[in-house]
């Protein structure tokens, strides 16, 4: 087992670093660069361009170099010194900037994976052993609106929902009061009363399309030789659903970490967008529009890496499951 | 063993008047109707009869697991529970009453030891769970009872294998398992549906000796349910015939082995007892020529293959093997699973490329080629000439074409034949066959498996090939299809002097159809001969095995129980 996870780690290091060469690729792909960019917002501005001045500037930033000499010195802060750079915009060291917006994506990707599972693999048991009832019916009418609707849209509805009919301003994770606050039970609440919305954008579609892929496992299996031969023993039939077809069942549904977290945090950077979150993906948005390349590149880095380590859990988690994994 | 059964001790089990309803669409198929009998301690009841008979719904209901939505709709199904009767049926299939049953008063084994026992749970753990849900006792005791069982079952190293998994063992090892694990509540009654029809011939031989064995150490009352009469006459002591949901007839087995009265038990044992004996054939000429000749044939798969590319050892799937098929002669090739019969039947037509060795082939024009190296374009013309016909007639029929594209579909892309001559082309193979010549419009859903079987042929024969491969093409078949295809196969032969390599690992077929026969042991032939010699006077220790493990249709012919 121990090996195993080795193993799998050892594999995520040529991933990671294609991913490296990747993120480095597209944020180079644009024509120009964010002195020319800088240059262009100057010109709009009506100001003068001191040619000087912007040679002095892409000096500085090492931009007129060779790309694969940028790229090595880009991944070599990261590696050796965990330095990825400054940003231009900001003036600061990236990290300074990353760090927390990175921390709230995770914690809200995360967060809305597990509420994922907690309502669609309930639901999904419920629709495949009552296939066919009204319960089924109404999950599966759920299920296909719910992967329809456009996350933004949800967003839209919900923003414009609660402000004008209930008064409550719901954007960003926290209220004014308690955006710099130590962190306290009231924070942790205050977080929870604006994260929820969010959390219902990003899951809803998630949660809809696992209860599919719930339910359909489990047809699957419902009928196997192995539940028959288990009903013969004499189970109940609540015990014998949960403990047979269902741990059999689960195998495809642990392995949607790996797809379903990188459609969370692609989908987040929209929803944070509308929702003006404090997380990552309006930062990465405006550091795109404005060529701050190693603040892009940083966040594409670390998106790039979550989605591997989600990848790995979901590995692990398969093999724990699944001792046909686990042994062979 | 047969029959010391004391015939007038109470019956444990008594089923009156069963019958079971499958609502499909707006009718409903009587699955059961009517059927009564009796089962009592220390007894064999075996429930015969082929695909579709009921015989599997009738053992399910006992246990109330017949699957929705079918239903019992009338009858009684009574078990002696020492203090009085309970009526089955009564107990619903739900609830505490009929759990109390099953796996406690009536265990089941069932067909597919490969998919009856849960994948991702150990071996202990489906046991303990068994045991726990009837007995009060601690989970080291259940644990311990768990072992012994294992060990009865003759399952090796039975503490160690307790924490295995059901993929971790072979198919018999599986089977001894699932037995070990319906007999932990020391059931007295014992369902076994098809308990060994899944395993080879020589695993079934042990499992069938196993169960007898524990039936008559624990007395117990075993309902058995086969389609094989060589099975029914190995372990009955009494035989229920069932045809369509009904029962036909009941009597000792000797009684219905010698002196059937139904019609169609006698149709059933007719067919089963044709196969006992080879079909009469034309003498072999004195002077045989070749149409194929294998020579030290092999096929091996790379496996482990290592970070460098390097194999850590190879898969022989076929190991030197040197065969030669003549002009208008059937060889057989008989071996167990994973024995590489399959593969060699595919590697004559270069599905597999082979790693070493020659298939020399004498084309009809009279050209010598070596299979083994020709080219794609080259192998393309001998698709005309060599066809294959597949053991499952299901799926070897594309669903979504009508029997006229199927047969015609060799027509259209090795001859130049006009839509017109191709049409009448099929409704003469289909008439050939035994099949309405107007059948050709038809999807193959609308056939049943045996008719099915006889379109495969009409596509194999339709470009009058002159060697066939077959590859268990009877083994999914009921057993009074059987001769019949081979027969077709055998008319066909003599009209186009066709020449067959016919795969099975069922011995009667092959002893009934091939001239010659070559027994096939881990991608070796480890014998090969006359089919009679093969049959009557093996000489290979493994032939011998393979021989005496076969069931044969007779009970005055029973392997001995080993004490």
């Amino acid at each position: 087992m121990l090996l195993y996870i080795l193993k799998r780690i050892a594999g995520m290091i040529p991933a990671m670093v294609a991913i490296s060469i990747l993120a480095f690729t597209v944020i180079q792909l644009p024509p120009g660069d964010y002195v020319s960019t800088y240059a262009a917002q100057i010109a709009q501005a009506g100001e003068t361009v001191d040619s000087a001045m912007l040679n002095s500037l892409r000096e500085r930033y090492g931009l007129g170099e060779n790309v694969v000499v940028q790229y090595f010195k880009w991944i070599g802060g990261i590696v050796t010194r965990g330095d990825f750079g400054d940003s231009f915009e900001w003036n600061q060291p990236v990290t300074e900037l990353i760090w927390g917006r990175m921390g709230m994506t995770a914690l809200i990707s995360v967060l809305t994976l597990i509420l994922m599972w907690a309502f669609s693999l309930p639901i999904g048991i419920y629709s495949a052993v009552r296939q066919y009832s009204i319960t089924d019916y109404v999950a599966t009418a759920f299920a296909f609106l719910a992967m329809a609707t456009p996350n933004f849209l949800l967003a839209i509805v919900l923003l414009y929902a609660s402000t004008m009919w209930f008064g409550v301003s719901v954007g960003g994770l926290f209220s004014p009061a308690f955006e710099n606050a130590p962190l306290s039970l009231a924070k942790v609440w205050d977080f929870i009363t604006h994260a929820w919305i969010p959390i219902f954008v990003l899951g809803t579609a998630g949660t809809a399309s696992l209860i599919r892929v719930m339910r359909a496992n489990l047809l699957d299996e419902l009928h196997k030789p192995y539940v028959e031969a288990a009903r013969s023993k004499g189970m109940p039939e609540g015990r014998l659903i949960l403990t047979y077809p269902v741990r059999v069942a689960l195998n495809p549904f642990i392995s949607t970490v790996g797809w379903v977290l990188p459609a969370l945090i692609s989908g987040e950077l929209v929803v944070s967008t509308v929702l003006n979150l404090p997380t990552a993906g309006p930062l990465l948005l405006q550091a795109l529009k404005s060529q701050d390349m190693y603040l892009a590149g940083a966040f594409i880095l670390l998106s790039g890496g979550l989605v591997l380590i989600g990848t790995l859990v979901s590995d692990i988690l398969l093999a724990i499951s699944d001792p046909r994994i686990r042994l062979s | 063993m047969p029959s010391n059964a004391a015939p007038n001790t109470k019956p444990v089990l008594t089923v009156k008047n069963l019958a079971v309803e499958f609502p499909v669409h707006k009718s409903v198929v009587h699955a059961v109707r009517g059927v009564s009998f009796t089962l009592s301690r220390g007894e064999t009841l075996c429930l015969v009869g082929e695909s579709g008979s009921g015989k599997s719904v009738t053992a399910r209901a006992i246990l109330q697991l017949v699957a929705s939505p079918g239903r019992i709709t009338a009858g009684e199904i009574l078990l002696d529970t020492g203090s009085g009767e309970l009526d089955i049926v009564k107990l619903g299939a739900l609830g505490r009453g009929i759990r109390e049953v099953r796996g406690r008063r009536i265990a089941m084994i069932f067909q597919e030891p490969m998919s009856s026992l849960s994948p991702v749970h150990t071996i202990g753990h489906q046991i303990v769970e068994t045991i726990l849900l009837h007995e009060k006792i601690s989970k080291e005791e259940a644990r311990k009872r768990a072992a012994a069982l294992l060990d009865r079952v003759r399952i090796p190293n039975p503490e160690a294998a307790l924490d295995r998994y059901s993929f971790e063992f072979s198919g018999g090892m599986r089977q001894r398992a699932m037995i070990a694990m319906a007999l932990s509540c020391n059931p007295e009654i014992l369902i076994a549906d098809e308990p060994t029809t899944a395993l080879d011939v020589t695993t079934q031989a042990e499992i069938l000796s196993l169960l007898r064995e524990l039936q008559r150490d624990r007395g117990m009352a075993v309902l058995f349910i086969t389609h094989d009469m060589g099975v029914v006459a190995q372990i009955a002591d009494r035989v229920m015939v069932m045809f369509k949901g009904e029962m036909v007839e009941q009597a000792d087995v000797f009684d219905l082995f010698e002196r059937p009265q139904q019609p169609y038990t006698k149709a059933l044992l007719g067919s089963v007892l044709k196969l006992e004996t080879p079909a009469p054939r034309p003498p072999r000429p004195a002077e045989e020529s070749p149409i194929a000749e294998i020579s030290d044939l092999s096929l091996h798969f790379p496996l482990n293959v290592g970070m460098l590319g390097k194999p850590a050892a190879y898969l022989k799937a076929i190991d030197g093997v040197s065969l030669t098929i003549n002009k208008g002669e059937t060889v057989g090739v008989v071996g167990e699973s994973g024995s590489g019969k399959t593969t060699l039947g595919r590697t004559l037509l270069r599905i597999y490329t082979p790693t070493g060795g020659q298939v020399n082939y004498w084309r009809g024009d009279g050209v010598e080629v070596d299979i083994a190296r020709l080219s794609k374009r080259e192998m393309k013309s001998l698709y005309s000439e060599v066809r294959m016909v597949f053991q499952d007639p299901h799926s070897s029929l594309n669903p979504r074409m009508t029997v006229y594209q199927i047969i015609s579909e060799p027509l259209r892309t090795n001859t130049a034949m006009s839509e017109r001559e191709m049409r009448d082309r099929v409704a003469e193979l289909l008439m050939r066959v035994g099949l309405p010549a107007d059948g050709g419009e038809r999807y193959p859903h609308a056939f049943s498996g045996g008719q099915r079987q006889r379109i495969s042929i009409a596509r194999a024969i339709a470009l009058r090939p002159r060697l066939i491969i077959a590859d268990e093409p009877t083994s999914a078949l009921d057993v009074s299809l059987r001769h019949q295809v081979l027969d077709l196969m055998r008319g066909l032969q003599d009209e186009y002097g066709l020449s067959y390599l016919f795969i099975s690992h069922d011995i009667s077929v092959i002893r009934y159809f091939c001239d010659r026969v070559a027994v096939m042991k881990n991608g070796k032939i480890v014998e090969i001969g006359d089919v009679q010699q093969i049959c009557e006077r093996p000489e290979h220790p493994y032939t011998q095995t393979l021989i005496r493990a076969v069931p044969r249709p007779d009970p005055r012919l029973r392997l001995s129980a080993p004490a």
